[in-house]
């Protein structure tokens, strides 16, 4: 992994400053500058997305390795060894490789991605990752035919993660992805945060980020990608198939079995702030509901 | 000494009310305040139900008589923090829209138990003075042994209410478990 210096790192304050900054000079200009972030375009005029703080998106955390409630995740991640890491990639491909995160971070280039996390909860951020697309990762191998889905799996490590000493879940973490969602430019590989190294309680060294999923689709501490013909089991689908589908895409229209969808707690705001409605696809509608043509959501939630 | 046992009680009762009242003024809840409130309130309501149900063991145990003497009391403060909580829901939370509200009552069973909970502390409430229980007499007794019952539904709101049982809701329910598993008379049972 590449070491930030101290004086590479922006101060959050400058940080911000730089983007009202960007978001003064206009649609314009700024779109040059962030043209690859689709999201990020369409975000100036609401006030929903201002960032959210560094240390709320540092504490505040559903990261059930490191315990379940969601200062755990800070407090017992800071030693957690990032590396040595490597991530496999196998299953059905023609030559399974494995590369460390050295060698990935050479290979890609990061760029910030300005998205937004919606928890299955009913809480949202706005979060500026670093990151590049796991497309130009995946396709650093050649999936056989037979290859439908990537499956994703975490760490496991009860020795450093002590929420893997209980059976919260069924440990590694597991996540799944269809090989067209996988693939798709907003599907991101998160490399860093507010420009910064990716913190540990964020998933590091490498997690992946989908926006327009729940949050717990995008799986942290990955080691292992692999190509499967069959649709994976979750994690969470298998603590609860009926609450937690294979696609969990946001949706405000399909409830939570036990809570509505319909409205989110925007994360940072004070105790008087409203819910506000939440989106369909969380907002990313334009660059993804065409994967999802014809399909019944509320069967496929 | 004894004199003042039970207003030193009230007073620790008031703490968690004091506690949060702070934290809402000095913004100290958080990154999702409203939800900090809402736990906050339920999980006090739950520990005052389980210091309600564990003054008579405690009787049996210390032989001690005054613990059953502020029972009544610590039931009062169930229904107090009870009501913070729901009106933390309705009030902070959804802002009175009654739609929403509705649907999650009849939709969702762990706001259905949470609800009828509350629902079922308002008699209690309502016959807890010296007065009622004078009037009520036998009854009184057998009505205030809605309280398992108000105990369970809570247990269960917390427990569906969670993405997983760990640990809290867990802790909570067996806790209530033992506590009412300690009022079942084996001795009667076994002689019979």
């Amino acid at each position: 992994m590449k070491k930030f210096k101290y004086s590479e790192i922006t101060p959050e304050k400058i940080y911000k400053n730089r983007r009202s900054f960007i978001k003064s000079i206009g649609l314009g200009a700024s779109s040059l500058a962030i043209s690859t972030i689709p999201f990020a375009n369409k975000s100036f005029a609401n006030e929903r997305d201002k960032l959210t703080s560094y240390k709320d998106i540092t504490t505040y955390n559903n990261y059930y390795e490191f315990g379940t409630s969601k200062g755990d995740p800070y407090r017992n991640s800071q030693i957690f060894k990032t590396s040595p890491w490597d991530i496999s990639i196998e299953g059905e491909v023609e030559k399974p490789i494995k590369l460390s995160m050295e060698e990935i971070s050479e290979m890609f280039v990061s760029e910030e991605r300005i998205y937004r996390l919606r928890c299955v909860e009913g809480w949202s951020m706005v979060i500026p990752w670093m990151g590049f697309s796991l497309s130009e990762l995946l396709s650093k191998v050649n999936p056989t035919n037979k290859a439908k889905f990537v499956e994703f799996e975490s760490i496991y490590d009860p020795t450093q993660m002590k929420g893997q000493r209980y059976p919260v879940l069924n440990w590694p973490y597991n996540e799944g992805l269809r090989i067209d969602e996988a693939m798709h430019p907003l599907t991101t590989v998160v490399t860093g945060l507010y420009g910064k190294k990716l913190p540990n309680q964020n998933g590091a060294p490498f997690r992946i980020f989908i926006p327009w999923k729940y949050g717990f689709k995008s799986a942290k501490a990955i080691v292992k990608i692999k190509f499967v013909e069959n649709m994976p089991t979750s994690s969470w689908m298998w603590a609860s198939p009926r609450e937690y589908g294979f696609y969990s895409n946001v949706n405000p229209n399909v409830d939570h079995p036990r809570w509505s969808q319909a409205t989110e707690r925007i994360i940072g705001e004070g105790v008087w702030a409203p819910r506000v409605k939440t989106l369909m696809f969380n907002g990313y509608g334009d660059e993804v509901a065409s994967l999802y043509t014809g399909m019944d959501l509320k069967k496929y939630f | 000494m004894i004199k003042y046992f039970k207003p030193s009680i009230f007073v620790f009762s008031t703490i968690p009310f004091l506690v949060i009242t702070y934290k809402i003024f000095f913004n100290k809840l958080g990154p999702e305040p409203v939800k900090e409130i809402t736990h906050f309130t339920g999980e006090w309501t739950l520990i005052f139900i389980c210091l309600t149900l564990s003054m008579s063991p405690l009787k049996k145990l210390t032989n001690f008589n005054y613990w059953v003497k502020v029972r009544r009391m610590l039931g009062l403060f169930v229904f107090f923090y009870a009501s913070l909580h729901l009106f933390t829901y309705i009030g902070i939370d959804y802002r009175f829209s009654w739609q929403p509200i509705f649907d999650d009552v009849v939709k969702k069973k762990y706001i259905f138990v949470g609800f009828a909970a509350w629902v079922l502390l308002i008699p209690l409430t309502i016959t807890s003075s010296q007065k009622m229980m004078l009037l009520l007499k036998q009854n009184w007794k057998k009505l205030h042994r809605l309280i398992y019952v108000i105990a369970i539904l809570g247990s269960l709101h917390f427990i569906w209410l969670s993405k997983t049982i760990y640990f809290k809701p867990l802790f909570y329910f067996v806790l209530i478990i033992v506590l009412l598993t300690l009022r079942i008379n084996f001795k009667r049972i076994f002689e019979k």
